[in-house]
């Protein structure tokens, strides 16, 4: 995993991202990068064969009966309960007509 | 016995919950007086520490009177009641913007209480307004909120920490008697080191994540920063349980953590890892945290030397799955919902990525990019799978090390609190002051650091106590036993 991340990639990922970089950002984030994945590079030393990755610390815990009281080991009863009011979410909206959120034109003809 | 506090009495030291809860009860001291009296102290110094960005001041006035007209009627009252807290910006408050310290929020009121949040105005708390962070809790010096940086009172030449720099300033000021933070990699924990004050990261679904403006979903906690340990303690009995909108909220019962922490340590079993004390370790933070082991010692704890060798991998570790997780939950942002929309949009496509450019910091944007680099297709295997899969090592190396100890005792960081602008220029440098809080933040144990004395010029040093996996009050009680002793 040695990088050597080059601007042609920082512009990919940063598209990737939906992120529209200043010229004078992209050399800044190609320099940054590099040197932390030259730094994490060093896991590398490490033989990970085998080893189930770790995304959740319920994955490490034997909770017994307790994975029963959350954890994200058991689901939430199903039933109704009421949302935010839309009217309140609403005036946070850039654009809206009251309903819905509206952005500009998704297809240009 | 402590005597009774009057409003007059009560300016420049933060006095303990309890004895203000005795006070209000009392009547001595009345809930709006305090409130008032945290703003007018806020009003003098808010100007030059940067610590709140807004300022709830109708709901409080209304809170406290509803607490003393209680008092007045001799009905019994909640467990915060009358406590002026602050909030860290990155939790959401109904009636207070919420920024997490961007841009891209500017403007933005939430029109929900966090879940932590609910608990303390359920418990009586007033809050009196929405801290300063570093932007979307990125950060480890404060220096990365848009709204400029916080100070730190010891020495405001001189960073707060981060992220939750702004909540561990206001206790160290006493402009809140306690304030809510988040941790994610050190966030609670380093601050709290650099200002001086109590700060809490609890385990892992501890405390409800609900309302907390996500970061590192896997990583992320809410908890404490006060004055002194039983306040942090009693805090985080309010706060802690299980919550349905949070699916990885625990439901085992949450102890009296405050009565906990009054417990004697004798004859516990702590375990300091040499690992937490190699190289790169101030001279002076070394002296302290030993002369604080010493204390223990003294106290009747059995020390043990014990060793986390993977320690050095940390830091990569959570760099890598920190980012990975920012990059996807920071997707929100996008214009649509709330918060900056770029008024040079032409289409949807510009409308995401300028009103992201415009409205995200750098920092911000370099760990967006550096997660969306480690998911992306050919480096996934390489840089997330690798990461996550050293995280099991990490977390287990905790959990085996726990069988054998009660706690482990380090220093929470390497050095006491740095000058504002000296790391700004190198993120690796900067991502290193959280190199002992890390590990902890991805094995999901409890941990609380706590004062223990200050370099030659006065700067204070904290000493991290590791619990395991809801050992908060274990962790309370070393705490606890250091707190006294450094008292003495």
């Amino acid at each position: 995993m040695s990088a050597n991340v080059t601007i042609e990639e920082v512009e990919r990922v940063a598209e990737l991202a939906n992120l529209d970089l200043e010229p004078d950002e992209k050399p800044r984030m190609q320099r940054d990068l590099n040197a932390i994945l030259e730094y994490v590079a060093q896991l590398n030393e490490l033989d990970t064969a085998g080893i189930e990755p770790m995304a959740q610390v319920s994955d490490l815990l034997d909770l017994g009966s307790a994975a029963d009281a959350g954890h994200g080991a058991a689901l939430r009863v199903d039933r109704q309960r009421p949302s935010l009011d839309r009217a309140r979410v609403m005036e946070e909206a850039p654009e809206t007509d009251g309903a819905f959120f509206k952005t500009p034109k998704v297809i240009e003809r | 016995m402590e005597t009774l506090l009057s409003t007059e009495n009560l300016v420049e030291k933060p006095a303990t919950i309890a004895s203000l809860r005795a006070g209000i009860t009392s009547g001595s001291v009345k809930a709006t007086d305090l409130a008032e009296m945290y703003y007018a102290r806020i009003t003098a110094h808010n100007p030059l520490l940067n610590v709140y960005l807004s300022l709830t001041k109708e709901q409080a006035l209304e809170t406290a009177a509803a607490i003393d007209a209680a008092a007045a009627k001799g009905d019994a009252l909640p467990p915060l009641a009358g406590i002026p807290m602050g909030i860290k910006d990155v939790l959401v408050m109904q009636g207070a913007p919420a920024t997490a310290g961007s841009a891209i929020l500017k403007g933005y009121e939430p029109p929900y209480d966090a879940t932590s949040v609910a608990k303390l105005k359920a418990a009586g708390a007033v809050l009196l307004g929405k801290i300063n962070c570093d932007e979307f809790a990125m950060g480890s010096s404060n220096e990365n909120s848009a709204y400029g940086p916080v100070r730190n009172p010891v020495d405001t030449e001189r960073v707060p920490g981060g992220s939750s720099g702004g909540s561990a300033a206001a206790v160290a000021a006493n402009l809140a008697v306690a304030t809510l933070g988040t941790d994610t990699g050190g966030s609670i924990r380093q601050p709290a080191s650099f200002c001086g004050v109590v700060g809490v990261l609890p385990t892992y679904g501890r405390v409800s994540r609900y309302g907390l403006i996500a970061f590192a979903s896997s990583l992320d906690r809410v908890g404490p920063f006060a004055g002194n340990v039983r306040d942090a303690a009693q805090i985080l009995g309010v706060i802690a349980g299980a919550d349905d909108r949070d699916p990885t909220s625990s439901g085992l019962p949450v102890p009296d953590y405050a009565a906990e922490s009054d417990k004697d340590v004798k004859g516990l079993k702590i375990g300091i890892p040499a690992e937490y004390f190699a190289d790169g370790l101030d001279p002076e933070v070394r002296a302290a945290i030993e002369s604080g082991i010493d204390k223990l010692r003294a106290a009747g704890c059995e020390i043990k030397p014990i060793s986390l060798k993977h320690t050095r991998y940390a830091i990569p570790v959570y760099y890598l799955v920190a980012t990975a997780e920012a990059s996807a939950n920071l997707a929100r942002f996008d214009g649509v919902r709330y918060g900056h929309r770029s008024p040079k949009a032409t289409n949807l496509s510009s409308m995401y990525r300028l009103s992201r450019e415009e409205g995200f910091g750098p920092e911000v944007k370099r760990r967006i990019l550096l997660g969306t680099y480690a998911l992306s297709a050919g480096y996934y295997d390489a840089y997330y799978k690798k990461a996550q899969q050293v995280r099991r090592i990490l977390a287990e190396e905790f959990l085996t090390a726990f069988g054998e100890v009660d706690a482990i005792v380090t220093p929470t960081a390497p050095t006491a609190a740095f000058k504002l602008g000296e790391k700004t220029d190198d993120p690796l440098a900067m991502y290193l002051a959280d190199i002992y809080t890390v590990t902890a933040s991805l094995a999901g144990i409890c941990g609380v650091t706590v004062p223990c004395g200050t370099t030659s010029t006065g700067l204070p040093v904290g000493m991290q106590v590791l619990g395991p996996h809801f050992g908060e009050g274990t962790a309370f009680r070393v705490a606890r036993a250091v707190e006294a002793a450094q008292a003495k």
